[in-house]
């Protein structure tokens, strides 16, 4: 600390001793200049990271490259790899499986995530305490929490099973939530409701604080009813932010990798396979290269495009 | 409707606050079951850990914790007979199933790995988004809504998808499973989160204080440094404990990029087996004491978590 104070009078003798054009530089640096130098690392190591691979990317989804042989010629082949994805039954399979997680995930966790906030909003005593403990699954490494739930699904030992038998009277190994065709699709569901919920419900917690008391003494005042008032102030008020967490939501199940990957890797067959589990088997697998780029790009201009669009759709929701 | 006058429609009545409590608690409850269920499972004996009905009460072992940190070999009883005594508790709870300890599991290791990764990531990407922040808050950035969103938009790259160039490009540059590898991506992966939620928190902070400080005669640099920078703690705190939490968790790039000296532990998890299957207790302990962090930091950022969770979209 006091070496610090040292130099900075050294610094100020010097500016003093100096023109002034100098002593500014010497001083401090301009606004602009200040301005680049923060943010230019940034930008670099992006740019880096990010943007030049994924040009590259775009550059090999015209080739044949396979990155297990570097050594053989690449050619050129134009859209033809676009051509394949597009016209690839399982590639459209697993948009079918990916829309079907999509789709059921939002839909309870918009459900449960709002009932929640809804009831936390009552302030009942010891809230705070209660809403803490319903955040941590969020919180948790996906990977690992889909390896456990692994376990909670065994057939015969698993607590899963052991809990649904319990309650319905049906033999807990007569049932395989990863191990069949028709429940896995709603076992991987089932998991990311139960780690994602607290997401849902902590920003629509957020939409009902923002409601001003006002508004709900207003419609007393007018006599609207409990349910005319729900739907008339709660649901348009809480409606931006119940989108919001819809949309970063989606972009991230859309991408979903590793919950699934370690819950069912897929399997079984290729019911629970989605996008980014097929691409990885493409790209890391069977080290088509060229193929998996273009399978890559397609599936970013996707979330781009549709979060674009949802995002527009989202202000107007807003401005109303 | 009959509107009572007892009691105004913002205020709950006491009863509806009851059932509103019990239901939120039920849920709370079992929303806990897996998370505890897998740390007791952490205490169980192999056989206890696969009994059928599933055992609630047991007596507890800490074979599990033993075996992730150990790799054993099986023994004949002669063998076994022929050992001295065992030294420590831990020989004696491997000998009783008739195994000898062979040396330490990797398990360590990849904890280690997890944690100079996560903390390396962290400052890196803190300090970057502090500058940056700072800049897009304070000054006028030309194009600066497009920057913004170019970094947001960052984020919205399937994993998988960056993985293809990166793998290749790590190769080249011989950075594949290597620590400074994984700190760089992750920090990549994570300065777009701290820009945007720091921004947030510089934005709350008077402009007056900077601009007292530049009339005092303090340089721009000096004001950021000694002003700002102070006013910015715990918004940096919080940051930090995004940032970190994030690289801890990750899986995908760890999966695809590290293989053995820069392997975290998610993708080393899963992978720990006993004799015949996977060893449950073990991965029990292994996973309890991965997420232990995690739920600490989580309770200690619990106000901050909103804005954590929407890119700093949503405050309060």
């Amino acid at each position: 600390m006091s070496q610090m104070q040292i130099s900075q009078r050294a610094a100020d003798r010097l500016a003093r001793s100096t023109p002034h054009g100098i002593a500014r530089r010497v001083r401090g640096l301009s606004d602009k200049a200040i301005a680049w130098l923060f943010i230019a690392p940034t930008i670099v190591l992006l740019l880096a990271i990010n943007v030049f691979p994924l040009i590259w990317t775009v550059y090999l989804s015209f080739t044949d490259f396979r990155a297990n042989r570097i050594n053989r010629a690449v050619e050129w082949v134009g859209l033809r790899n676009y051509e394949r994805v597009l016209t690839d039954p399982d590639i459209w399979h697993n948009m079918l499986v990916t829309a079907h997680f999509l789709f059921w995930t939002m839909f309870f966790q918009v459900l449960i995530g709002f009932a929640l906030a809804w009831l936390i909003n009552k302030n009942f005593r010891g809230h705070g305490v209660w809403t803490t403990i319903i955040l941590l699954p969020m919180m948790l490494s996906p990977a690992v929490v889909g390896n456990f739930w692994t376990f909670l699904y065994q057939p015969q030992i698993g607590l899963f099973n052991y809990v649904i038998s319990f309650f319905t009277g049906a033999d807990p190994s007569s049932f395989q939530m990863i191990g069949s065709v028709n429940l896995a699709p709603w076992a991987i569901v089932i998991v990311d409701t139960w780690m994602w919920t607290p997401y849902t419900m902590l920003i629509c917690l957020a939409g009902l604080r923002s409601i001003p008391d006002y508004i709900y003494e207003a419609a007393e005042v007018d006599r609207a009813g409990p349910f005319r008032t729900f739907w008339s102030i709660t649901l348009p008020m809480v409606m931006p932010f119940l989108m919001l967490a819809v949309l970063f939501r989606s972009i991230e199940n859309f991408k979903m990798f590793d919950l699934v990957v370690e819950l069912t890797s897929g399997g079984p067959g290729s019911v629970t396979e989605l996008a980014s589990i097929n691409l990885k088997r493409e790209a890391f697998e069977k080290w088509r290269t060229g193929l998996s780029s273009a399978f890559a790009i397609i599936l970013f201009v996707t979330v781009f495009g549709a979060a674009n669009i949802y995002v527009k759709a989202l202000n107007t929701v807003k401005s109303r | 409707m009959s509107t009572s006058t007892a009691h105004s429609v913002v205020e709950p009545s006491r009863l509806t606050r009851t059932i509103a409590g019990t239901l939120v608690i039920v849920y709370a409850l079992v929303t806990m079951v897996p998370l505890a269920w897998i740390f007791l499972t952490g205490f169980k004996t192999p056989p206890d850990s696969i009994s059928y009905p599933p055992k609630v009460v047991f007596e507890p072992s800490l074979e599990g914790y033993v075996n992730l940190f150990t790799t054993r070999t099986r023994q004949t009883p002669d063998y076994m007979a022929s050992l001295p005594p065992p030294q420590t508790w831990y020989e004696e709870l491997v000998r009783s199933r008739q195994m000898v300890i062979a040396g330490p599991s990797k398990f360590g290791e990849r904890f280690l790995n997890s944690v100079i990764i996560g903390f390396g990531s962290t400052f890196l990407s803190v300090f970057l988004g502090t500058l940056a922040a700072y800049a897009f808050s304070r000054f006028r950035v030309p194009l600066a809504d497009d920057l913004l969103f170019f970094i947001l938009s960052t984020r919205m790259m399937p994993p998988i998808a960056v993985a293809i160039p990166i793998f290749l490009m790590y190769r080249t540059l011989g950075l594949s499973d290597t620590h400074l590898g994984m700190i760089i991506l992750y920090t990549a992966v994570n300065v777009s989160l701290s820009v945007w939620l720091l921004k947030g928190f510089v934005d709350e902070i008077p402009r007056e204080y900077e601009e007292a400080a530049l009339i005092d005669g303090y340089t721009r640099l000096q004001a950021f440094v000694k002003v700002v920078l102070p006013q910015m703690a715990t918004g940096i705190a919080a940051t930090a404990i995004f940032c970190l939490i994030f690289a801890w968790n990750e899986y995908a790039f760890a999966l695809l990029l590290t293989s053995g000296t820069a392997q975290t532990a998610p993708p080393f998890i899963p992978t720990i087996i006993g004799e015949g299957g996977l060893d449950w207790p073990a991965i029990g302990a292994g996973v309890t004491l991965f997420l232990l962090p995690v739920l600490v930091f989580t309770i200690l950022l619990r106000k901050h978590l909103l804005r954590g969770i929407t890119f700093g979209a949503v405050r309060k």
